[in-house]
């Protein structure tokens, strides 16, 4: 068990011209499940092949537990991976592949035996214990990818979209299964995933990248509550953020949309009289066919049920916003419904640079 | 099989059709052919040339091979180079895509070197390697320079040296053929695997025997029949090395025929390469058989 820090990462492909990691300081501590959120291409798994010793950087520098390992080789590091490819090997059957990195430790067969009972048994690979991966469906593949890696008594375990090839159902299932079996494990995590709900739910911590950076990293919450730029707000959440251009009136306390006012949040007493953009989430705005002092008129555009809510796309002032209703809200296209907002749920950025803005 | 299926009703009614010639038969059929004229005539004519004479069959001319007190020292001589050579080769072609793979600069310079020796005859690449080993060869020259006194590699009396002189030759013409199917077939594996054995902490040697040579079976398949099937054959390069004094088979089938005007002889000494080809072949692609039917890929 270890911490990792990583700091000043960069790391250009031979060929490439864009940074695939541009400057990317990490700190993960012992025992730390942090998961890697971003978009496809974003450098994701780069930045874990770093970490692994698969990839080398052009500069900055990686330890593991106090130890500088940025150039050690991969196998003197005690690591354990799932690879997005998940890389098992064609040629062995299911038990040996699961067994492969005790075995290569020169563990006890009786003991690499149990272990690879104990993992089959955990991601319901009993029955394929003896099948080569050629004759298994891709899930069951990446079972095994995941069961090889945690077999494994590693410093730190690499996961690189380890459910992404499962069923809905099932993704949920194994969600709930691998925190579960990381937080017996305490063993330092790293996840990597496009899927915002899955970084939500797994992470101690939560690093959003975008175009080789990390543009925000916390604690799931904050990230989810506070994004801290329009990017990592409309990426995160289903559905995203909202945004929607506002002004600051000049005496700090109402927000105007358009036409229409609102309450402004305290922290933009500061910036009386600016342009600025609104963020907020859709389960932050109450819908109603009544209207009450402070709300906000928008037409309706779709109507969607969504079984525990009805999902509505509504236009306020030109743009377009999705919030939730009860299930049992009636309304229809073309009909209007008062949007209110709640002051301290919005968040408000910047126009130019998109980014959060914090009271003076 | 349909032993006299009652006649159905479908089947007495349908009308009669044409006896078609099958489509599979009609793509086979012309390489057939040609296989058979090819191949497949000689092969005959060889068979009924080793054990037939005017009089009808006869094992006289096979009893004067076994009798020659050359074809022995061939026999053995051949096995002898194959046992050493094929291991050494594999050895070498797999240490060599393995650096290749590594990808160190001029990575392709490399590997057009190491090819080149497959484009020279092997009459030819005999000659180059008699201008060293010869007894005024660049070898000998060599020594003289550090002042050490030169050997008669060739010497016919010396059957050490001479085998260790077409060894050399020989592995340095043949290797490039294993290297090239290793190559390609290292270029087949995604890299993946060899990255996964490292993460979870194999080192080099692990990798190599739990990961790559497993994978890599297919080609190495090809390549050792290929390989050994073509050492039987050596012949140029140890005729050009050592004329008759390091005797192999099939230099000996080259002897009867123009040096002693026997063919009946040559023929029977070529089916004795063609037998114990065949044999090493079906031994090769039992022995190596994937015991995992269809685990690959
Ligand atoms: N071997 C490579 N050679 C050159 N460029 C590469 C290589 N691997 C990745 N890249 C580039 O580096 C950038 C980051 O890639 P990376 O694989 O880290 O993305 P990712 O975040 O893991 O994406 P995904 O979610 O699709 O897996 C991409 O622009 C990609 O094209
Ligand atoms: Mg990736």
């Amino acid at each position: 068990m270890a911490d990792i820090q990583i700091s000043n990462l960069v790391k250009t492909y031979p060929g490439g011209s864009e940074r695939a990691t541009d400057d990317v300081s990490l700190s993960i501590r012992d025992g730390e499940f942090t998961v890697l959120l971003g978009p496809s291409g974003c450098g994701k798994t780069t930045l874990l092949r770093m970490i692994a010793g698969l990839e080398l950087p052009d500069s900055g520098s990686i330890s593991i537990g106090g130890r500088d390992v940025t150039y050690l080789p991969p196998n003197k590091r005690n690591l354990s991976m799932v690879f997005q490819s998940y890389a098992v090997f064609p040629h062995r059957k299911v038990r040996y592949n699961i067994g492969f990195g005790l075995r290569m430790a020169k563990v006890p067969a009786d003991e690499i035996e149990r272990k690879v009972q104990w993992a089959a048994d955990l991601l319901q690979l009993g029955p394929y214990l003896d099948r080569l991966p050629a004759n298994l469906s891709g899930g069951q593949r990446q079972r095994v990818a995941v069961a090889r890696a945690i077999v494994m008594d590693a410093d730190v375990l690499l996961m690189d979209e380890p459910l992404s090839n499962l069923d809905a159902l099932l993704r949920l299932t194994f969600r709930s299964e691998l925190k579960k079996i990381v937080q017996d494990l305490g063993t330092t995590t790293v996840y990597v995933t496009h899927d915002q709900s899955e970084a939500l739910s797994l992470g101690d911590q939560v690093a959003v990248m975008r175009k080789g950076r990390i543009v925000q990293l916390g604690d799931p919450l904050d990230v989810y509550d506070a994004p801290a730029d329009q990017f990592v707000g409309g990426f995160i959440g289903s559905p995203p953020m909202n945004f929607l251009d506002a002004a600051v009136s000049h005496d700090g306390g109402t927000l105007v949309l358009g036409e229409q006012q609102l309450m402004a949040p305290s922290i933009l007493r500061s910036f009386a009289g600016k342009d600025v953009l609104l963020g907020v989430r859709a389960e932050n705005v109450t819908v109603s066919n009544q209207r009450s002092s402070g709300d906000v008129a928008a037409t309706v555009l779709v109507v969607e049920p969504m079984g525990s809510t009805v999902l509505l796309t509504v236009e306020v002032d030109g743009h377009n916003l999705k919030v939730q209703a009860p299930p049992t809200f009636k309304t229809a296209p073309r009909h209007t419904v008062w949007l209110g907002f709640a002051p301290n749920t919005m968040r408000v950025y910047d126009r130019e640079t998109s980014m959060a803005l914090e009271a003076k | 099989m349909v032993v006299e299926a009652p006649p159905t009703p479908a089947a007495t009614v349908a009308p009669p059709r044409h006896r078609k010639i099958p489509p599979a038969v009609l793509l086979i059929g012309p390489s057939v052919v040609f296989m058979a004229l090819l191949l497949g005539w000689p092969v005959v004519q060889g068979v009924l040339q080793a054990f037939k004479d005017d009089q009808g069959f006869t094992l006289e001319f096979v009893n004067r091979m076994v009798q020659d007190p050359y074809f022995w020292p061939a026999v053995r001589n051949t096995l002898l180079l194959i046992v050493v050579m094929i291991p050494l080769q594999f050895a070498l072609a797999i240490a060599m895509a393995l650096m290749l793979r590594s990808n160190p600069r001029l990575h392709k310079v490399h590997f057009f070197i190491w090819a080149i020796p497959l484009a020279l005859s092997d009459l030819a690449a005999g000659l180059v390697w008699l201008a060293i080993f010869n007894d005024r060869g660049y070898l000998n020259s060599a020594l003289s320079w550090f002042g050490l006194q030169g050997i008669s590699w060739l010497a016919y009396d010396n059957q050490t040296s001479m085998f260790i002189c077409v060894l050399i030759a020989e592995l340095w013409r043949a290797t490039s053929l294993v290297l090239i199917i290793v190559v390609a077939g290292l270029q087949g594996i995604p890299k993946d695997y060899d990255e996964a054995a490292q993460v979870f902490g194999a080192t080099f040697w692990q990798r190599l025997r739990h990961v790559t040579l497993p994978l890599l079976k297919p080609s190495l398949q090809v390549a050792l029949i290929l390989r050994t099937i073509l050492a039987f054959q050596t012949f140029a390069v140890a005729q050009a090395l050592t004329g008759q004094n390091f005797p192999l088979v099939v230099g000996e089938t080259y002897r009867w025929y123009t040096g002693l005007q026997n063919p009946n002889v040559a023929a029977a000494l070529a089916l004795v390469i063609l037998v114990v080809s065949m044999v090493t072949s079906i031994f090769y692609l039992r022995a190596l058989r994937d015991k995992n039917q269809g685990g690959l890929r």
